[in-house]
């Protein structure tokens, strides 16, 4: 990296902690490189960290495709990948969860979405600390750098699922990638201290820079949502990275932190490892309840039913959500007794969560709504996020899991929570803040088209897999001919239907990236505030130049969600207009 | 339900398949209620020219009712299902039947050895009958098993029991079963333990009195011994 490019290079003149004084000087523009390579533009960093999430998400879907197509049809030769050998099938299966859940939904969820977002939404110019900010992408650069050289190392990507339990991450000579295991482990380890420097950048921004007038009841639900996800997330990372490095010492310098051998003990990681896995569940969640929330209430003409309860259950959920961990080892080895305990904690964490969508839900109640793609998409999240809630009790229920634990039972239930968070809501955002990131306009019709491919066979591959759990498939098996049990009629046909909706999926998933790119470009000119909604980042221009807010950093009157107010006649009323 | 499906062999594997019916009746009608009401609210509420939206704060508590009714109604209802899955947990995983036999399994990558106790009906003798991927059991007995991994961890998971319990190296994980009808199935293991976590599918035959009298007799410990892997050198871990 050059030494040229000194951080003064932004310009920036931000004294930390106010940014209320409506400058907008500063921030110049930049050469091209600075510009989208040593960038401290919030805006752009968001970009970054989106574009990024985005690649990423081909890596795993491609990842997914071949390991699928090989269940489906067992030894056959994958177009566009060859056969799939049983370690290949363990390095796909690890490939996909690992990428799916640290490079593509945190950093499109938290990172880009918090990026971009947080400065306009709460009307500041930047980030507080804009060079952390830079720091945190490079670094999250570098643990993807890590993790993709891992692919061509001798022994190949690691393949102990995205788990990574010891003893079989631990030692090569049981998983058989000496090298894949360490890189593995660092990348995980890289990509967390990224997100801890975007954690703290938030926290601070949303506390420091806030317009004035803006009181913490006025923020919008989307940034409420991102910040107490950074807390969540960085309460909870720092054992799973003391945990990373006992691991790390174990499979390289000879420690037996996990080793019984040498008086360790296995389990100990899963703790570790669950302490921070269950918490980033909500981590993800949050933030998607939160584009939920901006996306029904404007496409609704509706006031938020209850935004301070959205508040209080979120903090619920996030302080709850740290005393749910080990239903993920109920039947680990972990004491019998300790699984009662858990059991209640993690039913009643579906407390604050259904309440929730409930208050989503009676948001409808009453409203003028247009079924636009943002809001195709908001409402597919209520709507298929509720099945994977609803499955979650079966999982959380200690007796029911002695059989569903390890099935794909457990796959179809966390799909049906996690696609709508990392994919059905992200959607949702994307398409909902395009002309405000681009100054453009999506195809409409295009937008649905995508909208309807990829929501119908999302369903005819999850509910499919529900089914085989039930049954008995059991996870991370790379041909069922060898269990005579799961080889029974229909069972296969089943297997077959959700990898072929897969692919129907993935292909729909084209005319997103299409339409995504063309509109970015060539798409109808976009004003500034197309949906007429509340919010402050509609009030800046489209898109927003560095610096945000050209005529000045806005001062507020009001809530986020005052639509269809009885006292006026427009139907919204922007935080920043003084009447 | 499940059972339609997959067999229900052991006393408890009734009990499990019952848990999940409650369950599925529980959150079946929540579910498809709060679909219900969604679906018809997007209908309902379609935006029609000059119908204006309506200014609910939801901060009311008149208002508030419509979330905190089923706030509560939820609550109730978790605590319905608490209770049930604790008591079918206690029974699997907490309580421990007097055993007729207590039989050793253990797992390594990647195959069971299945240790039975033999006509003395005693671990750790002379007539210890050792079998790979293959674990014989009479029909009707109440059967202690131990659970020990040479390597990494394993999953003993038999899906017509509906048990699953992981085995930890360095430990000995005791639970049971007693088995209400002969056959024969699937034994699994249920956690990735390496590339050959495909290939450790294990039997369990379940026979009758007199069919499981008649196998006794055929095994002696000398043909057993020829059964046993090469890498197994003794030592417990």
């Amino acid at each position: 990296m050059s030494s040229t490019a000194t951080p003064e290079a932004s310009g920036h003149s931000h004294d930390d902690g106010h940014g209320h004084d409506g400058h907008a000087h500063g921030h110049a523009e930049q050469n091209f490189f600075l510009k989208y390579f040593w960038s401290t533009d919030h805006k752009i960093i968001g970009f970054q960290y989106l574009f990024t999430g985005m690649f990423m998400a081909l890596i795993g879907g491609f990842a997914v495709y071949a390991f699928r197509m090989q269940i489906a049809f067992p030894g056959m030769s994958v177009p566009g990948y060859g056969r799939v050998t049983a370690t290949d099938y363990n390095a796909l299966v690890t490939t996909h969860g690992s990428v799916m859940i640290f490079w593509v939904a945190m950093p499109v969820l938290i990172a880009a979405l918090g990026n971009y977002l947080i400065p306009l939404m709460i009307g500041a110019d930047d980030m507080v600390f804009p060079r952390l900010n830079r720091l945190s992408y490079q670094l999250f650069l570098l643990s993807i750098v890590v993790l993709i050289a891992s692919f061509f190392v001798q022994g190949g990507a690691f393949g102990g699922a995205w788990t990574s339990y010891p003893p079989l991450s631990a030692k090569p000579e049981y998983n058989l990638t000496p090298l894949g295991a360490p890189m593995w482990l660092v990348a995980v380890a890289l990509e967390f201290a990224a997100f801890l420097l975007g954690g703290i950048n938030f926290v601070t921004t949303l506390m420091n820079s806030r317009a004035p007038g803006m009181k913490m009841f006025d923020v919008p639900i989307v940034i409420w949502m991102i910040v107490i996800a950074s807390i969540l997330f960085m309460a909870s990372v720092g054992p799973l990275v003391a945990g990373a490095i006992m691991l790390l010492f174990d499979q390289t310098v000879g420690t037996g932190f996990f080793d019984p051998k040498k008086g360790g003990d296995p389990v100990l990681w899963q703790h570790l490892f669950w302490f921070f896995g269950h918490p980033e569940v909500y981590v993800v969640l949050l933030p998607a309840m939160g584009i939920v929330a901006e996306v029904i209430t404007t496409f609704s003409r509706k006031k938020l039913f209850a935004y301070k309860t959205v508040i209080y259950t979120a903090v619920g959920t996030g302080a709850l959500s740290f005393f749910v961990w080990a239903h993920h080892q109920f039947i680990a080895g972990i004491d019998p007794r300790m699984a009662n305990i858990f059991s209640v904690t993690t039913l009643l964490i579906s407390i604050p969560v259904a309440e929730m969508v409930f208050v989503y839900i009676a948001t409808l109640f009453g409203g003028s709504i247009r079924l636009t793609t943002p809001m195709l998409w908001a409402l597919a999240f209520i709507g298929e996020f509720l099945l994977g809630g609803v499955t979650g009790i079966f999982l959380g229920s200690s007796g029911a899991d002695i059989y569903f634990h390890d099935t794909y039972f457990v796959i179809a239930h966390f799909h049906y929570t996690f696609f709508p968070i990392a994919f059905i809501a992200v959607f949702a955002a994307v398409t909902y803040w395009f002309p405000k990131m681009f100054g453009k306009y999506m195809n409409e019709a295009w937008g649905k088209v995508h909208f309807w491919g990829t929501i119908i066979p999302f369903n005819f591959i999850f509910i499919p897999l529900f089914l085989l759990g039930a049954r008995g498939d059991h996870r991370r098996i790379y041909d069922y001919t060898h269990f005579p049990d799961l080889m029974k009629p229909g069972m296969q046909d089943l297997r077959v239907l959700a990898t072929l909706s897969l692919v129907v999926l993935l292909a729909f998933q084209v005319v997103f990236l299409v339409n995504y790119f063309y509109s970015a470009f060539k798409g109808p000119k976009a004003e500034a505030n197309p949906w007429k909604a509340n919010t402050l980042e509609w009030q800046a221009p489209s898109p927003p130049p560095h610096g945000n807010f050209p005529e000045g950093l806005p001062t507020v009157y009001r809530g986020p969600y005052e639509y269809s107010h009885p006292d006026r006649q427009d139907d919204h009323w922007p935080q920043n207009s003084p009447s | 339900m499940i059972s339609k499906y997959v067999d229900s062999v052991a006393t408890f594997s009734g009990d499990i398949d019952h848990l999940i019916w409650v369950i599925t009746a529980i959150v079946g009608f929540w579910f498809l209620l709060a679909e219900a009401v969604f679906f018809y609210l997007i209908i309902r509420y379609a935006a029609r020219d000059g119908v204006r939206a309506q200014y609910v704060a939801g901060e009311d508590p008149k208002e508030k009712r419509w979330v905190a009714v089923p706030h509560y109604l939820t609550l109730a209802f978790d605590v319905w299902i608490i209770f049930s899955a604790i008591s079918v947990w206690q029974e699997v995983k907490q309580t421990m039947p007097q055993a007729d036999e207590t039989v050793r399994v253990i797992a390594q990558q990647w195959a069971w050895t299945f240790i039975h106790p033999g006509a003395d009906g005693q671990l750790d003798t002379a007539d210890d009958i050792r079998l790979v991927d293959e674990l014989h059991v009479e029909k009707g007995k109440t059967i202690h098993f131990e659970l020990q991994s040479r390597d990494v961890l394993h999953s003993f998971s038999v899906p017509v029991f509906r048990l699953k319990q992981d085995v930890i190296p360095g430990r000995t994980i005791r639970g049971w079963f007693k088995t209400t009808q002969a056959g024969a199935y699937d034994i699994q293991c249920t956690e990735i333990c390496g590339i050959g976590h495909a290939i450790m599918p294990a039997r369990i035959i379940i026979e009758s009195p007199e069919d499981h009298a008649a196998w006794l007799l055929s095994q002696t410990p000398a043909t057993a011994a020829l059964t046993t892997p090469t890498t197994q050198t003794g030592g417990m871990p």
